[in-house]
């Protein structure tokens, strides 16, 4: 009987193995940036609103502080999004015929809120709490990046489980005075470490609590 | 004089051979005529599917099983683990009893094959493909317990290290952990183990058959093999190479799922002797299993010119030996539980005997020390049929000895408010022997699809017979 294996077999069983060998790493790493990807993470794509809101505009170039429409970040869990009351504090006087206002307008008249959508969206299954980060010296920018350079608005960070472990394992990296909380353009110093351990002792975070900042419970309650 | 020990080393004074006195046990170890008779026997089972009828029975059977397993874990990944009978404190119930039951009779196979094979146990040849296959159906089925009695199961892969988006490491100093990769090596290397050992014989298949599909089937296994000397010489190497890899492996599996209980605070869990006492239950139960699986085969195929009574015999000696150590364990538990003093220690054996379990105790001691007492008997030991049945009494006292531990240990710890009795649901007996059914299933296509008894070892076995040396 005529062989069944031609000559060629030999060759292809080889390329097969060590394909296959460097085909485990090349298919997880495919797998692996697919997961880092901003298509994944939605991070640096700016998000499309009814109303196409300014950061920049209002941050930049009015110098609007961030309490002014995120009323509740120094003392409730969420940050706020504003009510469409608060635009018209200005924007009954200002800009009141721009058609790009119409559906703000148009909210004001129904009492029916603006469906502004979440850029920065946890799991439910997170408890993250504002305040006690805005107590306890992290800044805005740390986590929502230059929000004051952001034309429309988009995630600045993965928000990965990871991610959040990054600071929670080291906060002294990150950490801020309280005077700079909203300060956009805030960098960490070049003594950045002395400072950061500094001030964790001035805002009472023993090691006791910072070895709680990794535990499971923290964050999933 | 002809000296019926066999494989055995015979001590030598110089110029005559070494009296040895006769054990009286059977002395032939491979019945087959010729080469060629063993090649056609074994090889035809693949090709011409003889024994149709019986085969298509059991495996219905076995499909049945596996349907009712698939319904179980479909209804399990539906609704939780809630369908099962566990609660606080029995949180692990039925799923690893089941687990270190499965993983128990997976060590036959690799204890068979690289332990025997480095103490030149020729009696293994005819039944190490067998159990190897056995050992990787049976790891199957073991592997699948943990990840099914995890709340979310299809999360599994998290149980490994690599670099997620969730800066999750697994717990190293966790058995559990350590179970993860006691379990995948022991796969990995049996597997390979098996592998290695059947490149010849489907090449001898792929030779034999006449159709296109089983030349091509059978020939991709045998990646080329034509049986050169320099073939055989690496083939030989590699093989002993596992067999020493594999070695240890048979140690540090049942002793890493020992691991699992003895690293715990619980009484008749926390304890020194269960690395040993668990290996040696393990070999127990997979020897039982083997001969559970080979009686029926054995009779089914005609192959008593192959695995000979002497075979069994061999068997049933190892059954009876790694019994009594099982045996020692038992006796060292209660006694230990006594000796120490520990008043928890104690209250837990004495409900292990005479608590709310107690009749489960007492049917494990009959079913796993009493009733293989019989293997002191030849006749026992060398005819298949009350064979079977004290293997098969072993393999069902192995499932009760986990359970026990598992089960009863759990149920009884120091708090006695938190005492609660375990009652298994209909799901968790559907998933027990459904996985029965799994590894049958595997089983029964590995008969009807691969040579399985190994066809170029037991040519071996008449080479070596011709030449005087058996």
């Amino acid at each position: 009987m005529a062989q069944i294996f031609g000559k060629s077999s030999s060759s292809i069983a080889r390329v097969s193995l060590v394909s296959g060998f460097f085909g485990f790493f090349v298919f997880w790493g495919v797998v692996y940036m697919i997961y880092w990807s901003s298509w994944t993470t939605a991070k640096g794509v700016p998000r499309e609103q009814e109303v196409p809101f300014s950061h920049q505009h209002h941050v930049s170039g009015l110098g609007i502080d961030c309490r002014y429409c995120h009323t509740s970040v120094e003392k409730s869990s969420f940050a706020g999004i504003p009510p469409t009351e608060t635009c018209m504090t200005c924007h009954s006087h200002v800009w009141t015929d721009a058609p790009m206002l119409a559906p703000e307008r148009q909210s004001l008249a129904t009492q029916q809120p603006l469906n502004w959508k979440r850029v920065n969206d946890l799991p439910d299954f997170v408890f993250f709490n504002h305040s006690i980060h805005v107590q306890k010296g992290i800044g805005c920018s740390t986590c929502h990046g230059p929000v004051n350079l952001m034309p429309l608005t988009w995630k600045a960070h993965s928000l990965y489980m990871r991610w959040c472990l990054d600071c929670h394992e080291a906060p002294e990296k990150q950490i801020r005075p309280r005077d700079q909380i909203y300060n956009m353009e805030w960098q960490p110093p070049p003594d950045q470490r002395e400072r950061g351990l500094q001030l964790l002792k001035d805002y009472h975070i023993s090691q006791q609590r910072l070895n709680q900042l990794r535990d499971c419970s923290m964050c999933h309650r | 004089m002809e000296t019926i020990q066999g494989s055995e080393p015979q001590l030598r004074v110089p110029g005559k051979p070494y009296v040895v006195t006769p054990l009286d046990y059977p002395a032939v170890l491979i019945a087959a005529k010729d080469y060629q008779q063993v090649s056609d026997q074994i090889a035809d089972i693949p090709l011409v599917h003889p024994r149709k009828r019986e085969w298509l029975a059991g495996f219905s059977i076995a499909c049945l099983l596996l349907l009712m397993f698939m319904v179980a874990v479909g209804y399990l990944l539906y609704r939780g683990v809630g369908i099962w009978g566990i609660n606080i404190p029995v949180a692990w119930g039925f799923a690893i009893t089941n687990f270190v039951w499965w993983i128990g009779i997976g060590h036959a196979g690799t204890f068979i094959s690289a332990i025997l094979l480095l103490l030149l146990q020729k009696w293994r040849t005819t039944i190490n493909r067998f159990t190897e296959a056995m050992t990787l159906f049976a790891v199957i089925c073991a592997g699948m317990f943990p990840l099914l009695h995890l709340g979310r199961p299809w999360v599994f892969y998290w149980l490994l290290p690599y670099p997620d988006t969730m800066a999750l490491w697994p717990q190293f100093r966790s058995p559990l952990v350590w179970d993860v990769f006691a379990v995948s090596t022991y796969f990995t290397v049996s597997l390979l183990f098996w592998y290695l050992g059947i490149v010849p014989d489907l090449a001898t298949v792929r030779d034999k058959a006449r159709t296109k599909w089983r030349r091509i089937f059978y020939g991709l296994g045998a990646l080329g093999w034509r049986g050169s000397a320099v073939h055989w010489q690496n083939h030989q190497s590699a093989y002993l190479l596992l067999a020493g890899l594999a070695t240890p492996l048979v140690l540090s599996v049942h002793s890493v799922v020992s691991f699992d209980f003895a690293v715990a605070q619980l009484p008749g869990w926390h304890s020194t002797i269960f690395p040993p006492y668990f290996v040696a239950g393990a070999i127990y139960s997979g020897f039982a299993m083997v001969l559970n699986l080979v009686i029926p085969i054995r009779r089914l195929y005609g192959f008593q010119n192959l695995i000979t009574e002497r075979t069994l015999n061999n068997m049933a000696c190892v059954m009876l030996a790694t019994g009594w150590m099982v045996t020692y364990g038992y006796i060292m538990e209660a006694f230990m539980a006594w000796y120490s003093g520990e008043p928890f220690d104690r209250a837990m054996m004495w409900d292990r005997a005479f608590g709310a379990y107690g009749w489960v105790f007492w049917l494990l001691m009959t079913v796993n020390v009493f009733i293989p007492q019989l293997l002191w008997s030849r006749w026992v030991r060398t005819h298949p049929v009350p064979l079977f049945f004290v293997a098969l009494s072993v393999n069902v006292g192995m499932w009760l000895e986990r359970f026990v531990i598992v089960v009863q240990s759990l149920h009884h710890d120091f708090v006695p408010s938190s005492w609660r009795m375990y009652f298994p649901t209909k799901w968790d007996w559907m998933t027990l022997f459904g996985s029965i059914g799994l590894f049958l299933t595997l089983l029964f296509l590995f008969i009807r699809y691969l040579p399985m008894i190994s066809i170029s070892e037991s040519r071996e076995l008449i080479a070596q017979r011709k030449e005087g040396r058996l």
